[in-house]
């Protein structure tokens, strides 16, 4: 019997001994294993206590460490207040309902004609008018106070973002140290779910959008760190070459050489930035963001449907518009544009008539208030449409909706949740040593067990098992769907467009969204957390598996052919064992996105890890919030590596096999 | 012949690559390859020595992974070597400041790449003006420069493309052109024609040709073609394993080489192309001659020449003097590769 099929079965084995530990302990009266008390170590109060200790009493000498913050935040305040003067109030005089508008705040015309202008020397009038028409959305559907609050973070942040990450990613570049230091510390931060971050910012910085712009900052920053590191190595290394044979001093280098060279790169990286400020600017609309996120929170609690799609939609818009407006500037920067020569009017020519034609509906909006504001008589509205529709399929269709869900619950979420919640803790660290040390070896098993004892000490344990059962199915069931997705992708070009196009949006979308038509139907409750997640943790279930299956070597399908293989053999005995590899980093990638969802759907009422850090977030206690952020980070680093050894594994299986073959 | 003097120098240059290469070294210690290579350290450049002189276009040719590249790198300490000594001028480079190399590469060296390294975002002109950007040359001053270079590699009329939207060929001359932009001295120029097609790369070779005669650099120059060098070299230096083999003209390489590698290598270069004149003529002037030509002519050059006619050709030495003769008979046997030459 080969190994392979010897460690199968010893896992199914252990597997029974698993269900039987679970099903007969309570049975035989066997109490749950009791925690020992020098295993609890009370890390929330320590750090809360730190924390404390930091705003009450700490002082750097000249300063103490409240001041810090409050320049912090002054510091950030300050743009903010500008974006918000320019996009949402303009400059007003007196309080309340007497105020009287001094300077208006730039109508929704100029903003959608300058989105238009945008979208077009970007990519074309296609894009233009496209974003055009999700900026009247916006408009028209009475979103567009909200929006521009929104979008005022989120001008605010990007540029922050992405400066921070450009300066420190070039630092990494430059000095191996910085590099050693931070990644790291972008691992874990990449891990922590978003929520975590909201505590401590919270505890320093009060409630508030300067609040929620650093922790939108902090959450978007790392992924341009990474990017533009990387971005900089790519750089062929014979234009590092000429910037030294040309004698570039040390900045030269930089900003004449590398940065441009890399730009393409860093585009991307913006793009992202963007993306992610978006979804956590919505986020945290619970710390006091305020705009689009705020609407959503507010239909969500109190289950105003029609309130709720709505501001979902203009989400929706907003992100689609950002996300297709930035990805075409970055594709713009790979394309040689053409050279004009001559006076500054000459060069400039398409940007000085849009600035020309915005300032022109400005001065225009003084004598036709329309122009300025979307007057409110012809501001539409769907809440009353999505009501009724969602009164109309709860009313006709509430017994099938209904025993999907029982049927679900009763058949796979409550026995997978009863099984893991009776399994006591020493099995699960031994089986997680276990899986450590076959599939990495010693190291690996150490890692996952202290990883283990480490939520054991937090006294979460029972969250955590919680958190890695809706986890755990949600994955399966994404799999299940994504997986054949994926081999429909790898199969027919057509499949591949449509599918890719669905994913592609679904992904562009803040994990927020993903909440609103799930409670409509299906209210709160483990079922309704499990479709969100489902849904937002999809995509990369089908892309890998796509790519995979797409990059198998067409020599080993045409061996397949010539032995006589089907179809469905090809698909089975060559197809999928070669992408194994590339299907368990989609495996790993799906994981990070479930967890990353469900601490999001503590909103709609699940009772795991995430619901400790909202919790925690409505109490502003530091503490707590950020061990059960940890906690989940250890879940989610003990799930990367044992699939990245179990890929490391089968890559290195498929490469022995190939070798024997020959 | 009095020899031009030496532009660039290197004495015992070592490159050695792994986890403790100064270890090998150490008291100067001249390690085998076995030795290297069991210490799991790889010899890129090992105890090369060599001199450019003044105006000579110096060829350095060896199989992939002889070394060459991280000879030439070194030349221009774009890598650090182990250990050894480079003169550029008599002044040794390794000891220059970090601002000392900058003054010597703004205005001293010039390299030709073998991917071209244009910089995707600047177009034809701003790409040869780059040098002088750096240099802080006024755009007007620096644009006027690029634009000369430009038409000297005959790209008139493309200034405003984007490398990507040229050929290989023409995307080699922008690279040429903007090594040329500050007037270097000294050129270095890594396999600058390998990425291009046969047609296109003989065409980059006469033009290259014509520039030196204009120009009269002095040139360190890699490839692994050998007829390439053989069109091109006033010198040839064999490298392999990363150790320099043999430094000859290419006639030398031919007739004399100094081991079964070299020989090898050198196998299948038909005679013509490298024998010339002063090597196969007869001493003393001949009674009737057909015509004169210099001695250092290659056979190849004057064989149709020589054998039409039905006299003898005189043959005479860089002064004009004439210094023996030449009969079609010698030509034919040089040309069927018979007897000793
Ligand atoms: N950074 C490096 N680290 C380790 N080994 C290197 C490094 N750079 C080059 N080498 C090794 O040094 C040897 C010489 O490489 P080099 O690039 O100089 O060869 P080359 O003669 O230019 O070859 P080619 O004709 O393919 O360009 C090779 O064996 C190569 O593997
Ligand atoms: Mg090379």
């Amino acid at each position: 019997m080969n190994p392979l099929a010897l460690r199968s079965l010893l896992w199914l084995g252990l597997f029974a001994v698993s269900l039987a530990l679970a099903g007969f302990a309570p049975a035989l009266g066997l109490a749950p294993v009791p925690v020992p008390f020098w295993l609890r170590v009370d890390l929330a109060g320590a750090i809360s206590a730190a924390m404390r200790w930091l705003v009450e009493t700490a002082s750097f000498g000249l300063f103490t460490f409240k001041d810090l913050t409050r320049a912090i935040a002054a510091l950030i305040d300050l743009p903010y207040q500008g974006a918000r003067f320019v996009l949402v109030e303009g400059l007003r005089e007196g309080r309340g309902s007497r105020a009287v508008t001094l300077i208006p705040p730039l109508g929704w015309l100029t903003v959608t004609l300058v989105m238009t202008a945008l979208g077009v020397w970007a990519k074309g009038w296609r894009l233009g008018l496209f974003l055009g028409l999700c900026f009247v959305y916006l408009a028209a559907f009475g979103r567009w106070e909200s929006a521009m609050i929104t979008l005022a973070s989120i001008v605010i942040a990007v540029p922050i973002g992405v400066a921070g990450g450009l300066v420190l990613g070039v630092a990494a570049y430059l000095w191996p140290l910085v590099n050693r230091v931070l990644s790291p510390v972008l691992d874990l931060m990449q891990t922590v779910p978003t929520f975590a971050y909201l505590v401590p910012i919270l505890f320093l910085f009060g409630f508030g959008p300067v609040a929620a712009l650093l922790a939108t900052v902090i959450y978007a920053m790392p992924p341009m760190v990474r990017v533009t590191t990387l971005a900089l190595r790519s750089v062929p290394t014979e234009l590092e070459e000429l910037s030294r044979m040309v004698g570039c001093t040390g900045r030269q280098r930089l900003s004449k050489v590398l940065l441009p060279a890399a730009l393409p790169d860093l585009m991307v990286g913006v793009n992202q930035v963007i993306m992610l400020s978006l979804n956590m600017v919505i986020i945290a609309s619970m710390i006091g963001a305020g705009g689009l996120g705020f609407d959503v929170l507010n239909a969500l609690r109190r289950l105003d449907i029609g309130a709720g799609v709505e501001a979902g939609l203009a989400i929706t818009a907003l992100a689609v518009a950002l996300d297709r407006l930035s990805q075409a500037m970055a594709q713009r920067s790979q394309r040689p544009g053409v050279v004009l020569r001559g006076s500054v009017w000459r060069r400039h020519r398409w940007g000085l008539s849009v600035l020309a034609m915005a300032l022109a509906i400005s001065l225009l909006g003084w004598a036709l208030p329309a122009l300025q504001t979307w007057p409110e008589s012809a501001t539409l509205s769907t809440k009353g449409f999505w009501s009724d529709l969602v009164k109309y399929i709860n009313i006709n269709y509430f017994d099938q909706l209904e025993a999907v869900k029982g049927a679900m619950l009763g058949w796979l979420l409550l026995p997978v949740k009863r099984f893991l919640l009776a399994l006591p803790w020493p099995w699960v660290l031994a089986l997680l040593a276990l899986a450590g040390a076959q599939l990495g070896g010693r190291k690996l098993a150490l890692t996952c067990a202290a990883l283990g004892l480490f939520i054991l000490s937090t006294g979460l344990w029972e969250q955590a098992m919680t958190t890695l059962y809706l986890c755990g199915v949600s994955v399966l069931i994404a799999g299940l769907i994504g997986v054949p997705l994926g081999v429909l992708a790898a199969s027919s070009e057509t499949a591949a467009r449509v599918i890719g196009a669905v994913i592609d949006t679904l992904q562009t979308l803040p994990s927020f969204v993903y909440l609103i038509p799930v409670v409509m139907l299906f209210r709160v409750g483990d079922f309704s957390a499990m479709i969100a997640v489902v849904l937002y943790a999809l995509a990369p279930a089908v892309r890998y598996s796509a790519h995979g299956l797409r990059s198998v070597p067409p020599e080993l399908i045409e061996a397949g052919t010539v032995c006589g293989c089907t179809r469905w053999q090809l698909l089975t005995r060559i197809r999928l064992p070669s992408a194994l590899p590339d299907m368990l980093l989609g495996l790993n990638q799906t994981i990070m996105l479930a967890l990353s969802m469900l601490v999001i759907t503590a909103l709609v009422g699940t009772r795991d890890l995430g619901q400790e850090v909202y919790i925690a977030l409505t109490r502003a206690d530091t503490g707590a919030g950020l061990v059960a952020g940890l906690a989940i980070a250890a879940i989610a680093i003990i799930a990367d590596r044992l699939i990245a050894a179990g890929a490391a594994q089968a890559r290195a299986r498929l490469g022995l096999q190939g070798e024997t073959a020959a | 012949m009095h020899p031009a003097p030496v532009k660039l120098a290197c004495r015992n240059v070592w490159k050695i690559y792994g986890p403790h290469p100064e270890r090998l070294l150490q008291g100067g210690a001249v390690p085998t390859l076995s030795e290297i290579r069991e210490s799991q350290h790889v010899g890129a450049v090992r105890a090369a020595s060599l001199d450019v002189r003044t105006g000579e276009i110096f060829v350095i040719m060896g199989l992939s992974g002889s070394g060459k590249s991280t000879l030439i790198r070194c030349l221009a300490r774009l890598i650090e070597p182990t250990e050894g000594e480079i003169l550029f001028d008599g002044q040794d480079l390794l000891k220059a400041s970090p601002s000392e190399m900058i003054e010597i590469r703004r205005h001293k060296m010039g390299m030709v790449f073998q991917h071209f390294a244009l910089l995707p975002h600047l177009t034809v002109l701003q790409n040869v003006a780059f040098p002088l950007e750096v240099q802080g040359v006024a755009r007007n001053l620096r644009e006027a420069r690029a634009s000369e270079v430009i038409s000297l590699v005959g790209l008139d009329g493309r200034e405003d493309y984007y490398p990507r939207q040229l050929s290989g060929g023409q995307q080699q001359r922008v690279g040429i052109a903007r090594s040329l932009a500050v007037e270097p001295e000294l050129w270095f120029l890594d396999e600058p024609f390998s990425a291009l097609d046969p047609l296109i790369r003989r065409e980059m070779q006469d033009e290259f040709l014509r520039i030196q005669k204009k120009l009269k650099k002095s040139i360190v120059f890699i490839t692994h073609d050998f007829d390439e060098a053989i069109r091109l070299a006033d010198r040839i230096a064999i490298m392999k394993d990363g150790a320099l083999i043999q430094i000859a003209t290419p006639e030398e390489l031919v007739l004399n080489p100094a081991d079964a590698y070299v020989a090898e290598f050198t196998a299948h270069v038909p005679r013509a192309k490298v024998v010339t004149l002063g090597r196969i003529m007869v001493p003393g002037a001949a009674e009737n001659v057909a015509g004169t030509l210099p001695a250092s002519t290659r056979v190849e050059a004057c064989a149709g020449r020589i054998e039409a006619a039905a006299l003898p050709h005189a043959v005479t030495d860089d002064a004009g003097r004439v210094i023996g003769h030449v009969t079609p008979r010698a030509v034919i046997d040089v040309l069927l590769g018979r007897g000793g030459a």
